[in-house]
Formats: structure tokens, C-alpha cells, sequence
């Protein structure tokens, strides 16, 4: 019989290898340590008395793990203190993961945010097997857009919205995701960012008969699938096992996709449309 | 072969139930177990208010099992009436599972959140690391196990489970306190300890709470000591919690006289079809010996030293 006991889940303490501001709210926290994730995946940070908290994966390669992340809270505001060479605690990899086929010809990616950090691992992967990726970003403004760079060297059709109209087109990506949909033909689409902006195209998707995959984002207390926290109304599973990185399909069958997300008490919370 | 178990007027289709704390946080997600194999469910426990918890880490693992301090997150007892509606549509029976800082406010709760939806309700007096409630709280004492069961019994028709402490000494008193308060069955039992996990590299306790109820492989061979003391001490019905990973763990619980199990952790290990798992594992270990009903084997362990 098989034994699966014994297996030990806790946070490794790491120092900070180095640190790159990306925009006025993100920076990338570099670990000297590979955990062999796949794009749309997710860590687990602890910051000893303060919290532990889950991010997606921006880098994880030539033995360097990246995170890319906001400062939204009382516990990023903290790890925004950090220097070089403090510690904090990983965890992971968890979850589900974007599913690329050999045989695409052609994706279409669009990142809300930071939602652009875990597709843009995903967009190497599709660019070195010959897969063609155009990649649309959305941010309020010019300053706010995340790996501009990162995006022109690993070689991706960039299509940029902002609000303010600082770069590219004004208006939201959300518009300029679903036209360039109408427009072009895509073997797939993949979609990370704010849960509205999400399900305006996968909805579109559904209507265009095109497929895509989405990342949802709930309450992770554990990233074991014990404590419930990440269940979904609809099919009841787990974001952090099952999810957070599903079909097109399934999410549009899940009551609380774009609608709603537990609070860490439980309490549901409704998603507001900003703009 | 007749898998069904009986527990204070419930039939369960199999003896596996979900064990409060656990997933139980959503009618979604209690109708996912029960579609993974589960003969029942316990909610996550409900308070009268709504509670964050504690920060994380909340759960993390070692090598015999986990350490969880939760802190009872919840909506509080008016927005889990709301999401636990039509719970009979999920085809097994659900319990569900109360909390309170006192006999009154187990009161309370058992007034204003209980109705028919349920099959039957679990008092937690047991959990060892939430300040105000459970162990910390001196809610495992007879004479506090007593009050407040009989203070629950008042207020429901629904047979009444009382979880309680491995620690606690002698566990056989606190059952019978139960037994004399009015309780239906005896759920045995919460996490033990509390335990604590220090990060080597920076000195922390990995928990935020620092320390927490110590659940899995290690809880067994607590467990089934537990069940075998308050099997001696009461004739109420006894659920058997704590480690079941295996089948071998739940036929083990049952031979010292549990009639139902119940699984937490073990989903870590094995998967959210852990209930199927360990079903299926009871049905081969009854194929094997000539079992056609559980009854054969629950308390096999107590017969013999007749």
C-alpha cells in the first residue's frame, strides 16, 4: 500500500538574494533556490509574527526563485522594509498551472496588473517552442505596467492599455484583450488579473467558442486543501489544489467567479467594478 | 456487505465523516466531500460572532502529522445560517458544529442556529488553541462538561455530540459528565496538545499563534487509548477522530468501540477521496475476516477480555 506519511510541509527560511524595483508598487524578490514550479503556480511567504501570505511565481529558473509583488497590505509594507540578505520563509510550489499544448500556433495573454508576473514564465515557454504570443497588458498608467522589458527580450506581440492613455491604447485591457479576440485567431487565451476584468473575457471567450484558462485568487490560509478557506461555491473545491488556474469552462460554472470571494472570516465579499 | 453505521438515531451509508475544522466551511464544499465518499459531514464550528482567527501560518505539517491554530475563523452564527440551507439535498447527513465562551452562550448558539437542516449537532469543548474557548478556556473539566451540555440539551431535540480533549485526565470522567448532561454521543477526540514547531534558522515558531492542536499520525495511538477509556467509563455512542489515515486506523477506532470515524488530516495525505479510500479499506479488511456488517468488529477489543 502506498505510504504518504512522513511528508513535512513547512517554511524553508531563505535570505534575499537581491531586490528589482519594477513600478512604483511592485518589486521582485529574488531567492538563491529553484522549486521546479510551473507557470501559474503559487509560494507561500511567511514573515515570522507578522503573516504568511501567497504569490504567484514571476521567475523560477537558473536556480532562482522570483516574486513579483504589490505592496497592498499591512504585510507587504513590511517585506518592503526588507534589505538584501533578510530572511523570510517559502513555502510551495502550490496548485494548479497554465496548460500549454505543443501544437498552438498561436495565444493571446492578458495580464491585469500583476497578473502579468506568472503569464510571463508562461510566455518564454510558448515562445521557445514556437508559439506565437501576443501579450496584453492593462495598468492605470505608463508607470504601473509590469516587465516591459522582460516582454521585449523574450519576444512577444506587446498590446498595452492604460486608463490614463500614457502608453498604448487608453481605456481598459479588458476591451482591447476581447477585440484583438474578435480579430485574430487563437488557439488559446490565458487571463491573470483583477477577478471583473477576468471573467468580461472569459465570457467573451465562451461566446467567441475560444478557449481559454484563468487563474481565481481566493483566501489561501494553508496550501495544504485542508482549512477550506479557498472553496468555491459552485463545485466546492479547493483554489489552492484544484485551482487557482482552471479551464474557461469551469469557471464560468462556479457561482462566485466574478461575483464574489470569502473574507479570512468566512463572510462573503462582493467583487466592485473601480472603473 | 452492510457498510452502514449507526450513531444516536443517524445512518451514516459508510462509518467516514469529515471532521469539523476541516474544508466544512461552505454547503459547496460539504457537497464536494460527500461526492468524494463521506457517510457524513461536521461543519466548521460557528460562533456568535464573526471571527478572523488567527494569522498565518495557521497549518503546517512535521514528520507524524500537523499543527494547526485556525482560531475558529467564521462568519458568526447569522451569515452560516444563511450558507448552510437545504443541506438535505446533499445526500449524507450533516452535523453541525457550535462553540461559545460559556454554557450560555452554547445556549445561545444551539437557539439560534439549529434547526432540521441538521442531523445533529457537535459542542466543541475541546480545542487547545483559541483563548476564551475549549481547553484554554477550562471547558473540559466534568463539571464544565456537564453545564454546557445540559445547557445544549435544553434548547435542541437533535441528538447532541460532545467533542472533547485528549488531555483531558481521566478522558473517562468528562465522558460520563456528558453522559449526565444529556449528550447523545461522545466525539473522541479534538487535537492534542497544544505542540510547537520552531524555525532552526531564525529562532520563530513557525505558527503565528506559536503554538497548536497536534493532529494525524501522532493523535492516533492517543485516540484509540481515549476511545478505549470512555468505551469502559459510558455506554453512549462514541465517534472515533484522530489520525485516521487508513483504513487499519478507523478499523482499529472501532475495535476499542468507536461506531463512526471521523477524518481531518488525513486528507493531507491521501486526498480529498480519502473517505472512499478508507471505505473501501474497511470493506477488503471485512472480506478478509468474514465481516458482513461492522457490528461484527466494533468493539471486538473490549469483548475479548470478557
Amino acid at each position: 500500500m502506498e505510504n504518504p506519511i512522513g511528508k513535512i510541509e513547512q517554511p524553508i527560511s531563505l535570505p534575499i538574494k537581491r531586490i528589482v524595483r519594477e513600478t512604483e508598487h511592485i518589486k521582485t524578490f529574488f531567492f538563491n533556490r529553484e522549486f521546479g514550479s510551473k507557470p501559474g503556480q503559487f509560494m507561500i511567504m511567511w514573515i515570522p509574527r507578522v503573516n504568511e501570505k501567497p504569490f504567484s511565481i514571476a521567475y523560477d529558473e537558473n536556480g532562482e526563485l522570483g516574486l513579483s509583488i504589490a505592496v497592498v497590505g499591512p504585510f507587504t509594507e513590511k517585506l518592503f522594509t526588507f534589505k538584501e540578505g533578510d530572511l523570510v520563509g517559502l513555502r510551495g510550489p502550490y496548485g494548479s498551472w497554465f496548460k500549454l499544448k505543443p501544437e498552438y500556433k498561436k495565444v493571446l495573454m492578458v495580464g491585469g496588473g500583476y497578473g502579468t508576473a506568472p503569464l510571463a514564465t508562461l510566455a518564454q515557454q510558448a515562445v521557445a517552442q514556437g508559439t506565437v504570443v501576443d501579450f496584453c497588458r492593462g495598468a492605470h498608467s505608463k508607470n504601473l505596467l509590469l516587465f516591459g522589458k522582460r516582454l521585449n527580450e523574450i519576444g512577444v506581440n506587446k498590446i498595452t492599455a492604460t486608463h490614463d492613455g500614457s502608453e498604448g491604447t487608453q481605456g481598459s485591457a479588458v476591451n482591447l484583450a476581447n477585440d484583438q479576440i474578435d480579430k485574430e485567431q487563437y488557439d488559446c487565451v490565458y487571463i491573470c488579473g483583477p477577478e471583473l476584468m477576468e471573467k468580461k473575457i472569459v465570457v467573451h471567450c465562451a461566446e467567441k467558442k475560444v478557449l481559454c484558462q484563468v487563474s481565481i485568487e481566493r483566501h489561501m490560509k494553508c496550501g495544504f486543501g485542508l482549512c477550506g478557506q479557498c472553496c468555491i461555491d459552485g463545485s466546492g473545491e479547493r483554489m489552492c489544489k484544484e485551482g487557482p488556474v482552471t479551464t474557461g469552462e469551469y469557471a464560468l460554472k462556479q457561482k462566485e467567479f466574478g461575483a464574489y470571494h470569502r473574507s479570512k472570516s468566512g463572510l462573503l465579499e462582493y467583487f466592485h467594478d473601480d472603473h | 456487505m452492510d457498510l452502514s453505521a449507526n450513531i444516536a438515531g443517524l445512518t451514516l451509508k459508510n462509518p467516514t465523516m469529515l471532521a469539523s475544522g476541516v474544508l466544512g466551511v461552505s454547503r459547496a464544499s460539504l457537497k464536494n466531500v460527500i461526492g468524494h465518499g463521506a457517510g457524513a459531514c461536521v461543519i466548521k464550528s460557528i460562533s456568535l460572532e464573526a471571527r478572523a482567527g488567527h494569522n498565518a501560518p495557521n497549518i503546517i505539517t512535521f514528520e507524524a502529522g500537523a499543527i494547526n491554530a485556525v482560531g475558529y475563523s467564521n462568519p458568526g452564527v447569522d451569515a452560516a445560517k444563511e450558507e448552510f440551507s437545504n443541506l438535505k439535498e446533499l445526500g449524507s447527513p450533516v452535523v453541525a458544529s457550535i462553540i461559545g465562551k460559556n454554557a450560555d452562550e452554547f445556549a445561545e448558539m444551539a437557539e439560534r442556529f439549529l434547526s432540521d437542516e441538521f442531523a445533529a449537532v457537535e459542542a466543541v469543548l475541546s480545542c487547545p488553541h483559541t483563548p476564551g474557548y475549549g481547553t484554554l478556556a477550562g471547558q473540559n473539566t466534568p463539571e464544565n462538561t456537564e453545564k454546557i451540555t445540559k445547557a445544549i440539551r435544553k434548547k435542541t431535540d437533535l441528538p447532541v455530540f460532545i467533542k472533547i480533549s485528549p488531555d483531558s485526565n481521566p478522558i473517562g470522567e468528562v465522558a460520563r459528565a456528558a453522559e449526565a448532561g444529556g449528550a447523545d454521543a461522545i466525539v473522541a477526540v479534538n487535537t492534542m496538545g497544544p505542540g510547537m514547531v520552531v524555525d532552526i534558522q531564525t529562532g520563530q515558531p513557525i505558527l503565528d499563534f506559536k503554538m497548536g492542536g497536534v493532529s494525524g499520525p501522532a493523535l492516533h495511538p492517543i485516540a484509540v487509548r481515549c476511545i478505549y477509556d470512555i468505551h469502559k467509563a459510558t455506554k453512549l455512542p462514541i465517534i472515533g477522530c484522530g489520525g485516521v489515515t487508513f483504513g487499519k486506523d478507523a478499523i482499529e477506532m472501532m475495535m476499542v468501540g468507536a461506531s463512526a470515524i471521523q477524518i481531518g488530516t488525513g486528507i493531507y495525505y491521501r486526498g480529498i477521496d480519502v473517505f472512499k479510500k478508507v471505505t473501501d479499506e474497511i470493506a477488503e479488511f471485512m472480506q478478509r475476516k468474514g465481516y458482513n456488517k461492522l457490528d461484527g468488529f466494533i468493539g471486538l477489543t473490549h469483548k475479548l477480555e470478557e
